[in-house]
């Protein structure tokens, strides 16, 4: 079996692979919710009944050919440290790092796919793929359900669907969500309007990190909130939809601040880069900011594309359990401090001073011909 | 009151039917939020009761009585109340969703883009509710033949209930 550390040890394919939709969109994720027939949910079982669905689930899931080898691990058998890591790297729910034995997680080598097995479900199952590959996600990790149905018999009514604890994720089951990347949209707020109208179509948005409207490193989650009534093709073909448009309002916004203010842009980037290549401490609502803008850069062309997936592998590294995990030791939050401005420092080395001419909004040649379409 | 885990002074109190017996706890501030009482959907107090009261003083009040009286319906696969389902809006287990099936219309107005299912469904089950079907078609031919007594035919849906039963076993 895989260990925690060599789980761990690379960032997955998806954390740096978002250059899609002009790399707006980060990572699209698909979650599915599943019980067992004839046993009570995990909120609701005893230690005994708990530990009996565990028993019948995680040797199944282990047994499906994609999870060879995975990591699997009952939570009880994790540090803090590496439940947090779980849950900064979103492999595991803040509440599913909250339980100890009788509840596990089973995470597949190149971290694509993650099982929680007894969360607020017996079984919650996600998928991740870089950039917007909702169908994609949900084709595979349905792939791996139907196969796992064959040796689990899943609570199913025929008029409500898969049957969960909570009547809100009733019928698919299925959670849909995006992670998106909107600077422009925030710096010439407009952000507002696109998130009601977003809102509006009864689609689910909120602020990755901070609480509330606010967003640190101006990233969003869209996601669906209705479960029944609705076919999973349904509701992925108009979350992928809507997430494509808000990826052209970012793009053409994008284009918008380069043309009229081109001077500011310069400016924010040329801060961001200054602070992040020489702080010594730096805390992390600063840093994401910056990074941020940084990854601005990298999609606009100030700084050579692969920015954007050092931008990305960054955003993930300098957490405060990623730290703790990278010192081997636990930290006090100046010393997370210094360690992630020595972090940021490095990885940016090799990054060259932002070229002023190339905000002056001429199309540069992209060798990545995913990249940012938008800008020719 | 004091709480049933440490002295100090009790300010949670809980009741719940646990396997058909009303159990009260009290717990004090630091007790509740240690044994994550506070959060309904992380919090069993059968786990409670049976695990964690072993550790501490262990004088919990048992009150035996069948059925909540204000409590209504409880699910009889797994003892959830419609008490429960009220505080928590969540369920106990699957068959909780036929129990309090009323309640589960209410509360499925409004928060979703329909009321019924539309989507995928286990392959598995679709074959199984396909096989019931057949069999209780076939049963209830065999009773017809039996009643009107073509016991021929009545023999070969015997051996065909009897093919299809084998084949769901294997
Ligand atoms: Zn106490
Ligand atoms: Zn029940």
């Amino acid at each position: 079996m895989m260990r925690f550390s060599t789980l761990i040890k690379n960032p997955a394919d998806w954390m740096t692979g978002g250059q899609g939709e002009h790399g707006a969109v980060l990572t699209s994720r698909i979650r599915l919710a599943r019980n067992l027939r004839g046993h009570p949910f995990p909120g609701w079982a005893k230690r005994d009944q708990r530990a009996a669905a565990l028993e019948l689930i995680q040797p199944a899931v282990e047994a499906l050919p994609p999870m060879k080898d995975a990591f699997s691990q009952q939570l009880g058998s994790l540090n803090p440290v590496q439940k947090q890591v779980l849950v900064e790297r979103h492999l595991i729910s803040r509440e599913h790092a909250a339980r100890g034995d009788g509840s596990a997680a089973v995470i597949e080598r190149r971290q694509t796919f993650s099982l929680m097995i007894n969360e607020e479900d017996h079984l919650r199952m996600q998928a991740i793929r870089p950039g917007l590959q909702l169908t994609a996600a949900f084709n595979a990790l349905s792939a791996l359900d139907s196969e796992l149905e064959k040796s689990l018999e899943f609570a199913f009514d025929p008029s409500l669907g898969y049957l969960t604890t909570c009547p809100t994720n009733l019928g698919t089951g299925l959670r849909a969500s995006a992670m998106l990347h909107l600077p422009a949209l925030v710096l010439s707020d407009q952000i507002g309007q696109i998130l009601q109208a977003v809102s509006k179509i009864g689609l689910a948005v909120r602020g990755l990190y901070g609480e509330g409207t606010e967003s640190l490193g101006n990233l969003y989650q869209i996601s669906n909130q209705s479960t029944l009534g609705e076919s999973e093709e349904t509701i992925i073909r108009r979350l992928e939809r809507v997430i494509a448009e808000v990826a052209v309002h970012e793009s053409n916004a994008r284009e918008k601040l380069l043309e009229d203010d081109p001077a500011m842009v310069a400016d924010k980037i040329g801060r961001a880069y200054g602070t992040l290549r020489h702080a010594h401490l730096i805390e992390s609502k600063e840093a994401l900011n910056h990074l941020s803008i940084l990854r601005l850069g990298g999609c606009v062309g100030v700084f050579p594309p692969e920015t954007v997936m050092l931008c990305d592998s960054l955003l993930m590294d300098i957490q405060p359990a990623h730290l703790q995990l990278h010192s081997g030791r636990k930290l006090s939050p100046e010393e997370r401090d210094s360690i992630r401005a020595e972090i940021v420092r490095s990885r940016l080395l090799s990054l060259h001073s932002p070229d002023n001419r190339s905000t002056s909004h001429e199309p540069k040649p992209v060798p990545d011909p995913h990249n940012h379409p938008g800008d020719a | 009151m004091k709480c049933d885990f440490c002295d100090k002074k009790a300010t949670v109190f809980l009741t719940q039917l646990v396997e058909g017996q009303m159990k009260k706890v009290c717990l004090c501030d630091a007790c509740a939020k240690e044994r994550g009482v506070t959060d309904p959907t992380g919090f069993s107090l059968a786990d409670l009761l049976l695990g964690g009261m072993a550790a501490g003083k262990g004088s919990v009040t048992t009150a035996k009585t069948a059925v909540a009286a204000g409590g209504g319906r409880r699910c009889p696969s797994c003892g959830f109340t419609l008490d429960d389902l009220r505080r928590v809006r969540r369920f106990g287990c699957s068959d909780c969703y036929a129990t309090f099936g009323e309640e589960v219309s209410q509360m499925l107005r409004g928060l979703h883009k329909g009321t019924s299912h539309i989507g995928k469904v286990p392959d598995g089950l679709m074959a199984r509710q396909v096989l019931n079907q057949r069999l209780e078609e076939l049963r209830s031919r065999l009773d017809q033949a039996v009643s009107s007594e073509s016991y021929e035919e009545a023999a070969g849906i015997r051996d065909e209930i009897r093919n299809i039963e084998l084949g769901a076993k294997a």
